[in-house]
């Protein structure tokens, strides 16, 4: 079943193509992955489909519902969710905070509710903490949970990032540059955790990242990009092959 | 039966903080001679003054809603302080003679003349929040302080509004405008605002506050306050929480104003000009931005202490001192006196879970 399609997907600014027709679908638990030189319009395809920006032209399917133009937080609440580049947490709040507050969006108890603390109040408040350190002990960062965010190691902040995301319960995450920032041991880490969150909650993924080991050993499917065009697709083996790959990295 | 519930269940969250504050409320009783076992200190000046010190945290905590909470800036304050003043006043001095009534009744309307300044003055923040709060950046400080000013004026010109109305034929119209009587200011006013009920409404006010705080959609505007981008990506429609809390800000702005007027007993526009916005300003960095405790303590300090030093014989050097401990305290500590922090009592109580 097809998730996410992308058709003839552009997004210009002024004169400058950051990205031009772009084509993709992705099926259902897929993990595939997004390269290509710095500025090749990778981070904007995601914007485009978080809708931080609205697309120029083209259309954005998921779940075969036409998503384009929609503002970032209808994407994020019809299941699409991303993690940034630079990592967007929330730092004076406590990590628990930070997990709680991605339930925003399903809980039903109204402002008032919340100034009476009512019956309904209690409730939802109790079961979103539950839920959100269920989560964290998933992460290993129920140790955290009372520590502001900001407070957190570099790589746990990115942790957390990846745990927020999932808290809104998506059917696809994006992830920009998970890996960015994080030493060799770290990564190899972080690719076990996305192969565990992706097994447990049946997620589809699509990733975009600098770290050629780190895309190689876990995409199933890879996409290149050069200066806002499509410039190759396939397998990893079919992407490290690709001469078009190869001189958009190397040079002639 | 569920009502009663939830009020039990509303008390006993509670009880350290009714505690403190019936405990402050005996003191202020006993000093001020209303419980004659102690030598009366307080006279109706000083109650005056801690009055006015009551409605200064009514104002800076509901701007800490907006400036220190959702992360936004609002500099016209006093504008929605101005609305619900006159609001209050009108319906209890130009529409209906407070002054002549029996007790009940006479609080019974206070009450509804202080909830409908507050809405009015709710209702124009949403007013201006709904195309300001979309934008990002400084654009709300440019329109909010622009907005205190409109009012401000609108009000000074009621005689000109009221002498064309008259013209266009809207005579009825034109005779209430014209009881306004913005340049000379509108007095007659009746003593409404009694110790008991500001304190009361003062501690209603602040516990609203930090209950819509600490629920989830007062936690989405934190988030906004963090990261809005961030925030947008979790699923909260950030713009409509800016409003939300926007408009929140300002009833309270307005149930203040509305106090202030039945404190003062005479209002005029000059009452509500830039400069008192930005004492709430100076009251809410003071204390602290997102403090709750911090805004109250500040505003409380920063009201009496310029009335003390006239009290002992200082005053002229109350235009030093005041400023002077405003730039040590920004040197020294520039997250205000409590930064984000609180007073235990002030934070719910979350379960633990592990």
């Amino acid at each position: 079943m097809v998730l996410l399609e992308l058709k003839d997907m552009c997004c210009y600014f002024g004169g400058l193509k950051a990205v031009e027709k772009f084509n993709t679908k992705i099926k259902k638990g897929e993990l595939v992955g997004l390269i290509g030189p710095n500025g090749a319009g990778k981070t904007t395809v995601f914007n485009v489909i978080t809708g931080i920006y609205p697309p120029t032209s083209g259309e954005i399917f998921f779940q075969e519902e036409n998503i384009g133009g929609l503002p970032s937080h209808k994407i994020t609440q019809k299941g699409i969710v991303r993690t940034f580049q630079n990592i967007r947490i929330f730092p004076t709040l406590t990590v628990l905070e930070n997990i709680i507050i991605a339930y925003h969006f399903r809980t039903h108890y109204s402002i008032l509710s919340g100034i009476l603390r009512d019956d309904n109040y209690h409730q939802e408040e109790e079961e979103m903490s539950k839920k959100a350190m269920e989560l964290l002990h998933l992460f290993d960062l129920h140790t955290y949970h009372m520590n502001p965010a900001g407070s957190l190691p570099y790589g746990e902040q990115r942790k957390l990032e990846i745990a927020r995301a999932l808290a809104t319960e998506p059917n696809i995450i994006l992830l920009d540059e998970p890996a960015a920032g994080m030493n060799p041991y770290e990564t190899i880490k972080l690719m076990e955790l996305i192969k565990r969150i992706k097994e447990k909650f049946g997620l589809t993924i699509f990733l975009i990242e600098h770290h050629m080991q780190f895309v190689m050993g876990i995409c199933e499917r890879i996409m290149v990009m050069d200066f806002g065009m499509q410039i190759a697709e396939g397998t990893p083996q079919e992407i490290q092959k690709n001469p078009k790959v190869i001189r958009a990295y190397l040079g002639e | 039966m569920k009502i009663i519930k939830n009020i039990f269940n509303l008390i006993k969250g509670y009880y350290k903080f009714i505690l403190i504050t019936a405990l402050i409320y005996l003191l202020f009783q006993i000093f001020d001679g209303s419980i004659p076992i102690a030598p009366r200190l307080l006279t109706r000046y000083y109650m005056q003054i801690i009055m006015f010190a009551l409605i200064n945290i009514i104002m800076t905590v509901s701007l800490n809603l907006i400036n220190g909470f959702t992360g936004q800036f609002s500099i016209g304050h006093a504008g929605f302080m101005c609305i619900g003043a006159y609001t209050s006043a009108y319906f209890t001095t130009i529409l209906f003679k407070a002054a002549n009534m029996a007790y009940f009744p006479q609080l019974a309307l206070f009450i509804f003349s202080l909830i409908m300044g507050g809405l009015v003055a709710a209702f124009a923040g949403y007013l201006i929040g709904l195309p300001t709060l979309k934008l990002r950046g400084d654009y709300l400080a440019i329109v909010t302080l622009a907005f205190g000013e409109v009012i401000r004026s609108i009000v000074r010109s009621s005689d000109e509004i009221a002498a064309f109305l008259n013209q266009i034929g809207l005579v009825k119209f034109s005779e209430t405008i014209a009881k306004i009587s913005g340049p000379r200011g509108l007095s007659t006013i009746p003593n409404l605002s009694k110790f008991w009920l500001v304190y009361l409404i003062t501690i209603l006010s602040v516990i609203i506050m930090r209950n819509f705080i600490y629920s989830t959609h007062g936690r989405a505007c934190l988030s906004i306050r963090e990261n809005d981008v961030a925030a947008e990506t979790m699923g909260i429609d950030t713009t409509r929480y800016k409003i939300i809390a926007f408009s929140l800000s300002a009833f309270f702005a307005g149930v203040g104003g509305g106090l202030f007027a039945h404190v003062l007993r005479f209002i005029h526009p000059n009452n509500f000009s830039f400069i008192k916005s930005i004492d709430y300003l100076i009251f809410l960095y003071a204390g602290g931005m997102g403090s709750i405790t911090g805004s109250i303590l500040a505003a409380t300090g920063l009201t009496i202490l310029p009335e003390f030093l006239r009290m002992i014989n200082f005053q002229q050097w109350r235009m030093v001192i005041y400023p002077l401990l405003l730039i040590i305290l920004m040197l020294r500590k520039p997250s205000g006196i409590f930064g984000n922090r609180e007073f235990s009592f002030l934070i719910p109580k979350r379960k633990e879970v592990n």
